[in-house]
């Protein structure tokens, strides 16, 4: 479903350069959950932006659906198999658009037909319900603003998303409203998931596999078992996972 | 307190409820959050008032001057407020309520139209500045670098001597001087706002760079444009006025305000209210036009804005 090969990405120009992420490869099956973790700066969400087109400053390989992508352009049919959900959800919504006013526009440029339906039946898929329509972001809380952005993200029916911290930006409560919500929606929906989180608790409930990344670098990919029994094979795996263990107890 | 339970959903309700239940319902739902902002404002309720009369007075000029603004009277020249003539007359006998009330409706046209194409110009070309970025950008702030460069009455100078004098080339003069400011604001907005996750996603969307910035862009930095032009209409009157007073706006018999301050100037020492009038008024409506853009700050300004 998506393959990376050797990607490089990098801000500014010498000799201000920053190397953000470096030869970086990996691959995600189609149906497959893949986490991405480090700590924060390690070059994780640049790899989501990249794979997106938000950053037109990487050299490698990206296939997406078996399709090569270059640059910061993207076409329909990647729009269409690709869709991502933000960090924060005060900033991922427009401020002025009801939430009528942002499923309408996604659905209108994703080209779908039956509009007033579909709208409905999105609100309805991500759990809210259809009173929250016509509301505005400032009426609604963090985690049904999250809800939106992922109702926004399916509009299109696409088949892989990218998660970009999604839930790092709630409290721990609605954290798990929404990870169950992302849970069920692959299941009916088939999706495969690239999701972002400096949370090994989060990723070892969401993935299969997951990538431990480290200055911009994979350190290791794993599979979720061995992270759950604390088995990295490298030692800043190990360091993470305990400073994470460590931290849960305290 | 005591009747809330007669109605099951007053029309207050209707418009401040959390969930509403149509697009039109939600849109005058936010419209009258606005509303009740603005009306906590007394100073701001006062500014709209004075603006609802100088409308109400251009509308019916004809009905609430009690003389022709270009009948003249030699014999009654210089005449001072009096039962007769409210305001006085000046130097040719003319009645001062009766042009100063004509006069509203020059001052309306100046304004509008100045309102309508500064401001529209200046979105333009800062949003597309800021969004584009690189060359783009530089070509057009180097632009308005150059129109900021020369102080506006000056600039608005030059070009009535090259189009001619008179009303509609003060008004084209001050509209094409007036732009720079909001370029620079709509930049400013537009640089703040096109990085932001929810522009990202609409382009992951599909979205066109037309529809970013006309559907997502525009929207954000209108509302501190009409905050700032509300707040320029003083000065837009001002200059308006300059021009006329400096003979290059509108042309005599009519009855422009700063041009009837021009006409009492000779006399300003003897005959004070000649040019005091027509001051008082321009003084009022730039005052209500500035209130009015403080109390829609409150209403607009999302940073001000107490969600």
């Amino acid at each position: 479903m998506l393959n990376v090969e050797n990607l490089d990405v990098w801000f500014g120009f010498p000799p201000d350069r920053v190397d953000a992420v470096k030869q970086v490869s990996f691959t995600v099956a189609q149906g497959e959950s893949f986490g991405l973790v480090g700590e924060s700066g390690s070059g994780k969400s640049t790899i989501l932006r990249a794979i997106a087109g938000l950053i037109d400053s990487w050299s490698g390989r990206v296939d997406v659906a078996g399709q090569a992508v270059h640059g910061s352009h993207r076409d329909r049919a990647f729009y269409k198999t690709v869709q991502m959900v933000f960090q924060d959800p005060y900033a991922s919504l427009h401020p002025r658009h009801s939430v009528d006013a942002v499923l309408h526009e996604a659905l209108k440029l994703q080209g779908m037909d039956n509009i007033d339906r579909r709208i409905n039946q999105l609100l309805d898929d991500v759990g809210l319900g259809r009173g929250f329509r016509f509301r505005y972001p400032h009426q609604l809380s963090g985690g049904q603003r999250q809800r939106v952005a992922i109702a926004r993200a399916l509009a299109g029916n696409p088949r892989l998303l990218l998660l970009d911290e999604p839930t790092s930006a709630l409290d721990v409560s609605v954290q798990a409203e929404i990870l169950n919500l992302l849970t069920d929606l692959r299941r009916e929906h088939g999706l495969t998931y690239v999701m972002v989180s400096h949370d090994l608790a989060v990723v070892g409930h969401m993935c299969d596999r997951l990538a431990v990344m480290q200055h911009g670098q994979i350190v290791e990919v794993m599979e979720v078992d061995a992270l759950r029994r604390g088995a990295g094979q490298q030692d800043y795996t190990r360091h993470l996972i305990r400073a994470s263990a460590g931290y849960e107890r305290a | 307190m005591s009747d809330t339970s007669s109605k099951p959903q007053s029309r207050r309700d209707w418009l401040l409820t959390d969930a509403p239940l149509t697009r039109h319902q939600a849109r005058l739902g936010a419209f009258y959050q606005g509303w009740l902002t603005f009306r906590a404002n007394k100073l701001a309720m006062l500014g709209l008032i004075i603006l609802i009369l100088l409308i109400g007075m251009a509308i019916f000029a004809p009905w609430l001057a009690p003389q022709s603004p270009f009948a003249q009277n030699l014999a009654g020249r210089l005449q001072p407020p009096s039962p007769e003539h409210w305001l006085g007359t000046d130097a040719l006998g003319r009645d001062i309520m009766s042009r100063l009330i004509y006069g509203s409706r020059i001052t309306l046209f100046i304004v509008g139209t100045v309102a309508l194409i500064a401001p529209v110009i200046g979105l333009f070309i800062g949003t597309v500045a800021g969004f584009a970025g690189g060359w783009v950008d530089q070509v057009l702030m180097r632009i308005t670098d150059i129109f900021l460069a020369f102080p506006k009455l000056i600039l608005a100078l030059a070009f009535v001597a090259a189009l001619g004098p008179g009303i509609g080339n003060a008004v084209l003069a001050l509209a094409l001087t007036g732009w720079p400011p909001y370029a620079r604001l709509a930049r400013a907005e537009t640089l703040t706002i096109r990085n932001a996750d929810f522009i990202a996603a609409a382009r992951l969307q599909g979205a066109g760079r037309m529809r970013l910035l006309i559907r997502h862009i525009w929207p954000l930095c209108i509302s501190s444009l009409i905050v700032r032009v509300a707040l320029d209409m003083a000065g837009i009157i001002l200059s308006a006025a300059g021009l006329g007073f400096l003979g290059l706006g509108a042309q005599p018999p009519m009855p422009e305000w700063g041009a009837m301050i021009s006409d009492g100037r000779i006399y300003i020492l003897d005959f004070w209210w000649v040019a005091a009038m027509p001051g008082l008024a321009i003084f009022i409506v730039s005052l209500a036009f500035n209130l009015l853009g403080d109390g829609l700050r409150d209403v607009l300004d999302p940073k001000g804005a107490k969600q």
